[in-house]
């Protein structure tokens, strides 16, 4: 029940309490220790954690993210540049390998992470340098993955019979060749839907990647192209390296890993060196791109078109070249994914892949390369790590059986309903005060919530406690949190929007645009025009 | 607005004029697809072997007409919902295709809800479709409004793709929670209306058109006449009333109508109801026309609803109409003609759809009867 100046000081006196730590670490010297105290502290953790513990995934989806973030924490440190790279190069290719190495689900969710990073970065360079609402962006990353799948798949396709399969050496090859191709299919894009801008051009890149998704979904007749929604499987991989193989081997031994997968464990060692050095690449052309007269054309085309040709911006050149390099990065990518997946299905090039595409740049910070790849680990993690190991955590549960005592159950239930009431008699409280004044009775905003909410709060919690303990069989088997990340996406764009409209690592341009458009624009303020 | 003088004169504005307006769409785009597909009977006489286009397409034409006269009303009705925001807004609300299908599902809750009372069959059919109608009416028109209040409202003002965003994120999150809630209430997703009960409603009603005779779904003549009714009470709410003049003035001019002493908020919050409520009668039509609905049948249609409306010209309430009927009715015959061609078939129905919208967009992105405005410096 507390108002809103006395939670505004609560704050304030959290705040005071950090603030020692806070200034402790703008000493370059503490603050290196400390984070690699940090990285050390997350690495034994995970390390230690052990499939067999009914908790796992609880614990596992805690302890992973922190490590996966610590390159961010690197980049907003005070130390010097050198110590910074030498940092996250030692978690990149010393720490994460070793955790792989303990469970190898963990390079999986990095070479994914990766992957949806570049993925993001690319999206980013249409969305947030040039401005253009890409909704359809996941079509060129089903361009480089086809491009892929269907020269080296198994399945009898047009391809095969024709024998017009490639060997799997020829992977980094067609990694160029996903680039020119989905290039290609962007400036084929681009050329239609250059004079639109906006919400027309959001929903005709829309269109093009529903059009893209259900020609993957009907080209299996007449000629078979794409085997339609069975998919195409049995996509090859690139050789492994036996070099690799032999160090997995010798690190495993020296740490007394059990050894049971050095094959399939260099396989994803390469691709997630595959996969880093591609996104490496991404972030260098993208920089150089940001800061070069291209990347000043596109922020005056985002900002003013008008005024951007006035100035003599090549509109048509800069708008194409844009929809070209965001395609390019998504056909890299395709290539890449295909072959990591083995398997190419039109199901994962869906709008929804597209949205939350857009959910990563959005929520890392529209318009920059570290929001972007921000944005890329939050929402890939939230997706891939923390719902799934909600998913599995549940069904650990309903395995061994597990009961939430009443007692909590009464606790959990009196929170939620206690809290949403809370929100909801504040908001009404204005209304309530004039009831009251028509009763002819006197009381402040204080005063009456406390009236109302008291008893209200009363009989939820008299009927909280009657409540049965809940078993997690029970549980609804439709209701596996794993399936339902459009609720995540969901909710983070309109909070974001809402809240951080320049995300959460926003760009300094990005953030000043975007309070000055709030502050200028002639409309009618949301409170209405009566006040 | 011009005062009304006299009753016939009222009439004639409110009643006449929009059902004669409606009746000239239907017949013109019936028109214009019939010598469409008897061109394309002309260029490919024999798709198949032993198949005489002209044949088929004479047999088939006014099974295909109505079916789509009653899609397009379908889509029509959606495409208000659209247009209607778009007009106050200028902002494309792409969570309605959600509350299209939020309507889906109340008429589905309460249908099932009647029926397992066990008194449904004995209900008189128009007040049993007229009260599942308002339900989802009701409810989707107040989720519209919700749906502004927490989502757009915050963000007025602010660069255009910040609502566009939210709102795409509305919509993701609008699916799943439905979902969500199915899947604790009754752990399935698909919803199936239980109109097996309801005979009159289930059994096609033959009717005869010279030499053939063509089934017509009891559904379709309930959406046709429902929407007929709609349509001319909104032409009226619109045309007619000081709200709908208030709805029109912020449209035009959203802070000249607001030192006019008109409640903006008030006004776009009775759009979007207004607005919410039309999808959400349309989901529960579509639905009792299928049979069969779930948390993602909202996608397809609105997307289509959204073609219509860019079709008509968006922002424009006739063009909406007009869009949804053209986009029914061609869609009816493809869905029809398509199948003689066997390179091609049905599954590609949605590409054209989308194929449509992007040729308008491209070539006259006003639509067939919007004006062209001019970008302001």
């Amino acid at each position: 029940m507390t108002t809103q100046p006395t939670s505004s000081e609560n704050g304030f006196s959290l705040g005071a309490l950090f603030r020692p730590l806070r200034q402790a670490l703008q000493n370059p010297v503490i603050a290196g220790i400390a984070l690699i105290v940090y990285l050390i502290f997350w690495y034994l953790i995970l390390s230690s954690l052990s499939r067999q513990d009914p908790l796992f995934p609880l614990k596992s989806m805690l302890a992973f993210p922190p490590l996966v973030l610590f390159p961010f924490l690197v980049i907003g440190a005070k130390l010097d540049g050198r110590f910074k790279a030498l940092l996250i190069l030692a978690v990149l290719f010393i720490v994460i390998p070793l955790v792989g190495m303990y469970d190898s689900s963990y390079f999986e969710l990095v070479i994914q992470i990766c992957i949806f990073s570049g993925l993001a970065l690319g999206l980013n360079i249409v969305v947030g340098f040039a401005g253009l609402l890409d909704l359809g962006y996941v079509a060129f990353f089903a361009v480089g993955a086809y491009l892929w799948a269907m020269y080296t798949s198994n399945v009898d396709t047009w391809f095969k019979i024709n024998d017009l399969l490639v060997p799997a050496s020829s992977f980094y090859l067609f990694l160029f060749f996903g680039i020119i191709v989905a290039a290609i299919g962007g400036i084929t894009l681009g050329l239609p839907v250059l004079r639109l801008r906006g919400d027309y051009l959001a929903i005709v890149t829309l269109g093009f990647g529903e059009v893209i998704r259900i020609l993957a979904v009907n080209a299996n007749s007449p000629t078979n192209f794409t085997n339609g929604s069975q998919g195409l499987d049995g996509v090859a991989r690139p050789p492994s390296l036996p070099f690799l193989t032999e160090l997995i081997t010798r690190v495993e031994t020296s740490l007394g890993i059990p050894i049971n997968n050095a094959q399939s464990l260099s396989q994803q060692a390469l691709f997630y060196i595959i996969a880093i050095l591609i996104v490496a690449l991404i972030i260098v052309i993208a920089r150089r791109l940001d800061n070069s007269p291209i990347g000043r054309a596109w922020t005056a085309i985002r900002e003013d078109e008008v005024a951007a040709i006035a100035m003599g911006v090549p509109l048509v050149r800069m708008k194409l070249l844009a929809f070209a390099m965001g395609a390019s990065f998504a056909g890299i990518i395709g290539v890449l994914y295909a072959s990591k997946q083995s398997f190419v299905s039109p199901e994962s090039f869906s709008l929804n892949q597209s949205i939350g595409i857009l959910a990563m740049v959005i929520v890392g910070g529209i318009g920059g390369i570290r929001g972007a790849l921000f944005g890329a680990c939050v929402v890939t993690l939230l997706n891939l790590q923390v719902l799934k190991n909600f998913s599995l955590q549940i069904n650990n549960w309903k395995n061994i059986d597990a009961v939430i005592p009443s007692w909590l159950v009464a606790l959990l239930v009196f929170a939620v309903v206690g809290y949403v009431l809370f929100l909801v008699v504040r908001a009404l409280t204005p209304l309530l005060i004039s009831l009251a004044r028509r009763l002819n009775q006197n009381f402040n905003a204080q005063q009456i919530r406390v009236i109302v909410l008291v008893p209200l709060l009363i009989v939820v919690a008299i009927n909280a406690l009657q409540l049965p303990s809940f078993r997690f069989d029970d549980w609804p088997t439709q209701l596996e949190p794993a399936k339902y990340e459009r609720l995540v996406f969901g909710v983070l764009l309109v909070v974001m929007m809402i809240f951080r409209p320049s995300g959460l690592l926003p760009e300094p341009r990005r953030k000043m645009e975007m309070q000055e458009s709030k502050s200028t624009q002639a409309s009618v303020p949301a409170n209405g025009g009566k006040e | 607005m011009v005062s009304v003088r006299s009753t016939t004169d009222w009439l004639y504005r409110y009643v006449v004029f929009p059902v004669g307006q409606m009746l000239i769409f239907i017949i013109g785009a019936g028109l214009v697809v019939s010598v469409l597909a008897y061109l394309l009977a002309f260029l490919f006489p024999e798709p198949r072997p032993n198949i005489i286009l002209v044949d088929q397409i004479n047999r088939q034409l006014p099974g295909m007409l109505i079916a789509g006269v009653s899609l397009g009303f379908v889509y029509a009705m959606i495409a208000l919902g659209y247009t209607l925001v778009y007009g106050v807004l200028k902002f494309i609300n792409f969570a309605h295709s959600e509350i299209f299908m939020f309507g889906s599902v109340i008429g589905f809750e309460v249908m099932r809800r009647l029926d397992d009372t066990g008194y449904m069959q004995g209900w008189n059919p128009i007040l049993l479709v007229a009260f599942i109608v308002l339900w989802a009416m009701l409810l989707s028109g107040l989720l519209a409004v919700l749906i502004e209040r927490i989502a757009y409202r915050p963000l007025r003002g602010a660069p255009r793709l910040v609502p566009l965003i939210s709102a795409i994120g509305v919509s993701l999150f609008l699916t799943d929670a439905v979902r969500a809630f199915q899947a604790i209430t009754r752990n399935e997703f698909n919803l199936t209306y239980p109109t097996i009960d309801l005979p009159w409603l289930k059994n096609p009603i033959p009717l005869a058109f010279g030499e053939t005779t063509v089934n017509v779904r009891v559904t379709s003549i309930i959406i046709i006449v429902a929407a007929v009714l709609m349509l001319v009470a909104m032409n009226y709410f619109v045309n007619g009333t000081k709200l709908g003049k208030g709805i029109r003035a912020v449209s035009q001019d959203m802070s000249t109508a607001s030192l006019m002493g008109i409640n903006v908020n008030y006004m776009i919050s009775l759009t979007f109801f207004v607005g919410g409520s039309f999808g959400g009668a349309a989901g529960a039509l579509f639905g009792m026309n299928v049979g069969t609905v779930t948390p993602f049948v909202g996608f397809i249609p609105g997307i289509k609803a959204f073609t219509a409306a860019v079709l008509g010209g968006i922002g424009n309430v006739t063009g909406a109409l007009l869009g949804g009927l053209a986009l029914g009715m061609i869609e009816s015959f493809l869905n029809g003609i398509l199948v003689y061609f066997p390179a091609l078939g049905q599954r590609y129905t949605d590409v054209f759809a989308f194929s449509v919208l992007i040729l308008i967009l491209i070539f006259r992105p006003s639509g067939l009867l919007g004006e062209r405005v001019d970008e302001k410096v």
